[in-house]
This record gives C-alpha cells, sequence and structure tokens, in this order.
C-alpha cells in the first residue's frame, strides 16, 4: 500500500522522511491525517479484510474455472467480456461499499469522540487549528480511503487474475482469452476516475456526518439519520409523494447515472474508459450543489468545535 | 511585563455566572496558585485565558487575546488539564511523533530524557499505563515544550502523594527557570504553597484574594490563643476563629505580630487555613469582605 495506513512502531523512526515536502504550514494536516490512522485502525483494516474474504470466496469458486472458461469460449466477445469481468468488478464494488460504511462510522465519531474521552483538551492544546483538525478528519473519507481502496482493489484484481491464469494454464486458449477480455489498465484508470466521482459526490454527506457528531451529545448515529427517515415518512404520509426519498437516493447513487454513460444491463463496453462521461459530471448541478454543501457543513463543524465549551 | 491581564472578565452559562467581572493581573516567572470551590469558575477562568471559551470583558495572554489570536497563542502556553485527557488509544511513541510533529517548540530529546527516569515503556498505551504515569508522560510532553506560559487545572487529581510530590519537583526542578508564569488549580492546597509565588482565591466567579506569598506570610497571622486571652483577642476582629481541642485559633489579616504575641502562640497560616476563612466569611456574607 502506497499510503501510511500500514503505520507499524518500527516505521515512525522514518516517519520524518515520509514527509520531506511537508512545510511548516502542512505539518499539522499531515500529522492530524497519521494520527486518525493510528486511532482508527478500521480505516485499513476493514477493506483489507473485505479483499480477504472476496478472495477466499473466489478461491473456492476458481476450482470450477477451467470447466466455466471452456463454456464461456463458446460465446460472443460481448458475452465473454460480461462473464469474465464480473467477479473483478464485483470486487471493486463490494470494497467500494465497505469504505463507504467505514467512512460513514469514522465520521460519526471523529469529532464525538474526542469529547467522550475529553482528549479535546490535549488536541486543542497544541497548534493545530480547528479548521485544521476538521479537514483532516474530512479528508480520511474524501482521500485517505480513496487512495487506500484503489491499491487495494487493484491488488485483489492482479492476484484474482494471476491466481486463474495459473488455474488455466492447461488450456492455452482460455489464457489468451481471459487477458483478451479483462482490460485491467482500463479498469484501473476508469476506477480512478469513478472512486473521484464517488468522493466528490458523497462529500456532503460525509461533512453532515462530521458535523453531527461535533454537534450531537450521544447517539450520533441516530441524529444524523433519523431526521431524513422523519422527512421521508412525513412526506409520504402528508403529501402521498416521495420527493424527498428521491433525493436522498440521488445523493446516494446519482453519482453513477451521472458520471458513467448509461449501459443496458449485461453488456459492458470493450473499453471501460468509453464508459465515463466527466463532461456530464462536471456540468452536473448536483455535484456543485453537494460540493457547496459540504463545504458549508465542513466550515459549521469548524466553528463548532472552536466555539463551543470543549466538554 | 505581565503575562495576563484580565479586566472585567466575564462569562455566562445561561443564567448561571460563570466569571462576574474578574480584574487579574499575572507578571511573568511567577507560580500562582487559583484557589476556588468547586464551581467558583476557576476552569471557565482558564479555559478564557486558553482561548478555550469566548468570554467578555478585556484580556490579554503574552500580549495576545487569546480568542482572536489562539492560533498563535497556542504555540507559547502549553497546559494540562487532569489526568484524564490524554487519548486512551495512544501509544508512547506515538504522542511523542506527534507532539514533535505539529508543535514547533517541542524538544524531543528533552521529553525523551524525561521518560527515561521513569517506567514508561515507549509501546505502552496509554490505558495501559497508571494515572501516576499517564501525568508524567503528559509533564514530559508538556516540559519538553518551550512555552512561556503553563497553566494546570488540577494536574495532580487522583494521585497518591509521592506521584504528586514527584510532580511538583519536576515542575520547579526541570522546568521553571524564573522567566516562565505557572497557573495551577488545586483542591491538594498544603501541598502546593511552598511551590507558589502568589495565590488568588475565587468564588463565585470572583476573586476575593489576590496576593503575592510574600505579602501573605507578612499579612496573615493565626493565633493559638490562651483561654484568658479569648476576649481580648476577639476584640483585635479576627477574620475568622475555629477550635482545636477546646482551644481557639484566630486568624487575624494585618494585625500586629508583637500584640499577637501576648495573647497566645503566633505561627504563619497555612493557604488552607486562610481559604476556609475566607470561604466561610463568603458564605456568611453577601459580599466579598476579605479583600
Amino acid at each position: 500500500m502506497n499510503t501510511p495506513s500500514d503505520a507499524a512502531p518500527e516505521s515512525a523512526v522514518e516517519a520524518p522522511a515520509l514527509a520531506p515536502a511537508a512545510t511548516a504550514a502542512t505539518r499539522p494536516m499531515y500529522w492530524s491525517v497519521r494520527r486518525e490512522l493510528w486511532e482508527n485502525r478500521s480505516i485499513h483494516a476493514a477493506p483489507l479484510v473485505a479483499a480477504a474474504v472476496m478472495l477466499f470466496g473466489f478461491l473456492i469458486r476458481a476450482m470450477t474455472l477451467p470447466r466455466r472458461m471452456r463454456a464461456v469460449l463458446a460465446l460472443d466477445a460481448d458475452k465473454q467480456r460480461a462473464a469474465i469481468d464480473m467477479p473483478y468488478n464485483a470486487v471493486a464494488g463490494l470494497i467500494i461499499l465497505t469504505a463507504f460504511i467505514v467512512g460513514v462510522f469514522y465520521c460519526l465519531d471523529a469529532l464525538h469522540g474526542e469529547r467522550r474521552d475529553r482528549s479535546i483538551l490535549f488536541w486543542k492544546s497544541l497548534p493545530v487549528s480547528d479548521l485544521t483538525t476538521v479537514l483532516s478528519k474530512a479528508s480520511i473519507p474524501l482521500v485517505v480511503l480513496p487512495l487506500l481502496i484503489f491499491a487495494v482493489i487493484v491488488t485483489t484484481q492482479m492476484i484474482m487474475l494471476l491466481l486463474s491464469t495459473a488455474l488455466l494454464l492447461g488450456n492455452p486458449p482460455s489464457v489468451a482469452t481471459l487477458w483478451a477480455r479483462l482490460p485491467l489498465v482500463q479498469m484501473s484508470l476508469a476506477l480512478v476516475y469513478a472512486l473521484t466521482a464517488i468522493a466528490l459526490w458523497h462529500a456532503p454527506i460525509y461533512a453532515w456526518l462530521l458535523l453531527v457528531s461535533g454537534w450531537a451529545r450521544r447517539a450520533t448515529f441516530l441524529w444524523a439519520v433519523l431526521p431524513f427517515l422523519a422527512i421521508c415518512a412525513f412526506e409520504m404520509i402528508a403529501f402521498r409523494t416521495s420527493h424527498f426519498a428521491s433525493l436522498l437516493r440521488y445523493r446516494l447513487i446519482g453519482w453513477y447515472p451521472q458520471a458513467f454513460v448509461f449501459q443496458a444491463r449485461g453488456s459492458l463496453p470493450a473499453d471501460p474508459l468509453t464508459a465515463l462521461d466527466p463532461l456530464k459530471f462536471v456540468t452536473t448541478p448536483g455535484l456543485w450543489i453537494g460540493l457547496a454543501l459540504a463545504v458549508a457543513l465542513l466550515a459549521a463543524a469548524a466553528r463548532l468545535r472552536r466555539y463551543r465549551e470543549p466538554i | 511585563m505581565a503575562c495576563i491581564e484580565a479586566r472585567g472578565l466575564r462569562k455566562s452559562f445561561g443564567p448561571t455566572i460563570a466569571l462576574d467581572g474578574v480584574d487579574l493581573r499575572v507578571e511573568e516567572g511567577r507560580i500562582l496558585g487559583l484557589i476556588g470551590p468547586n464551581g467558583a469558575g476557576k476552569s471557565t477562568a482558564l479555559h478564557a485565558i486558553l482561548g478555550l471559551t469566548p468570554y467578555g470583558g478585556e484580556l490579554k495572554v503574552l500580549g495576545r487575546d487569546p480568542w482572536t489570536e489562539r492560533d498563535q497563542l497556542v504555540r507559547e502556553v502549553c497546559f494540562i488539564a487532569d489526568v484524564a485527557v490524554l487519548p486512551r488509544w495512544m501509544r508512547v511513541w506515538q504522542a511523542l511523533d506527534y507532539v514533535a510533529g505539529v508543535h514547533p517548540r517541542f524538544d524531543r530529546a528533552k521529553a525523551e530524557k524525561f521518560l527515561a527516569k521513569t517506567a514508561i515503556q515507549r509501546a505502552s498505551r496509554v490505558r495501559e499505563l497508571s494515572k501516576g504515569m499517564v501525568t508524567q508522560l503528559h509533564l514530559a510532553l508538556v516540559m519538553a515544550i518551550d512555552a512561556h506560559l503553563l497553566v494546570l487545572d488540577e494536574p495532580t487529581l487522583g494521585l497518591d502523594i509521592l506521584y504528586r510530590k514527584q510532580f511538583y519537583d519536576s515542575l520547579l526542578s526541570d522546568y521553571f527557570d524564573g522567566r516562565r508564569t505557572i497557573v495551577v488549580t488545586t483542591h491538594q492546597v498544603e501541598e502546593i504553597q511552598d511551590v507558589l509565588t502568589d495565590v488568588m482565591f475565587i468564588n463565585r466567579g470572583r476573586i476575593v484574594l489576590d496576593c503575592s506569598m510574600e505579602q501573605f506570610e507578612s499579612r496573615y497571622l493565626a493565633v493559638m490563643v490562651n483561654p484568658e486571652h479569648v476576649a481580648a483577642a476577639r476584640a483585635l476582629k479576627p477574620i475568622h476563629e475555629r477550635q482545636v481541642f477546646g482551644r481557639s485559633i484566630l486568624l487575624f489579616d494585618g494585625a500586629d505580630r508583637q500584640q499577637l504575641a501576648a495573647l497566645g502562640e503566633v505561627r504563619t497560616p497555612s493557604i488552607a487555613d486562610l481559604f476556609v476563612a475566607v470561604m466561610g466569611n463568603q458564605a456568611g456574607e453577601a459580599q466579598g469582605a476579605a479583600r
């Protein structure tokens, strides 16, 4: 992994070397992020465990791979692609989902835990501003987790590919088809794009969770979620409509239709990069409204941490 | 130059008034004990000084406004709240790395040197350390920061007497150099009487006593009055009287030592004696008469 998340005690010695370019202004930010990774080991543990579980499942399933590949060889190119790419995309999707769940629970505790155990008085006794603290915590789901799971997903997919290749060595046409129909490099580039789009699209969600975690005295999850469910229920009962629920659904999964060209189910393009539609994504008002909201919520969280009585 | 200067410092939480127009001035190089009963406003005053809470009135710490210039001020001020605030998940080496990373005035070698004298292991988590060791660790971190002001809010709460004594010994021998200023609040008043250069009593958000220890020693006298002189002693208007084993101990403010010596055994009262006297009078009167 190319992130400092796997910080083991012995890596402490080389820590300054990890940040040679860190200037006086970015040092508090860098150390605040490291501190988050020290405290919340689930940030790197959960995606790794998810990847390991899926690899194990893939391994069990791979016993029948030579037989299944022979069947796949009889299909046309599009169906071959769909059949071969499916587990690779599933792994990516499940690890992304894991990271989302980790990010949600991380944010809910990020500004709450330090008040609960009163360690906020220690953090506040050091020259790290409230804004730096809030931004460092926001960077975990928005920057650190995407980078981390990119590495985890690509590594997992590489292992799957090598494993499959080894199992198919007795059947050269199967190996050739596997490598021909699996555009791993393009998939990785598309993954970078997807992770960026998801992070930007979900930014207001994480910002909201951070604000609630800094505000609520207890039961952060309930405060974060129940108001939305209440509004949905109210709208449903009072007006028999579900506009608000659609709005929430759009915020959760809207990144996909906005950032990618619509695909008919079961048909994948030969090159995954042709499915990207960055122009549509950056011209979606929902993206910019969400980002503006995220900035406002993070500013509110920083202000709250500054103004509120520390304990 | 004054390290801390406050005029009309106010703070209220809803209807509760925590600081009711506090005026205070702490010169550089002093060790001030801020003493007061629970809920007197000590922690609120310290939080205002540290820029942790907004306040009314005027306050300057090291020449800066702690609320608007907190980011600059916090580099020159250190703070130990009490033993509970070091994060429990943190390992000792992580604490050293982190403070070294974020604090430009932290001298890591100094902290390591201090830790080497303790039984604290580098790989231990804070939650695995005893209360006393957590305080030692916190002190090691704080003493290695070249700060101008150190604020200690009940730093030895819950520690046994050995750790408490060691704490103040380290502070005096390894940290205090006559330039730095220390403000400390504690309930264990007797133990720090010899450490302090100044003492301040705070009650119901007001400063009710403010004097240096030299003034304290010349101004206040406790007399264990011989039974036959009790009436004469009471005529000299003691600020407090209490009975111990059937004998009266009277506390005087600014009385003549010679005159008192004729009435019984004269000694300098402890801060705790005076505290009880002042707070007792406070409870009886609407206004602080002890000033």
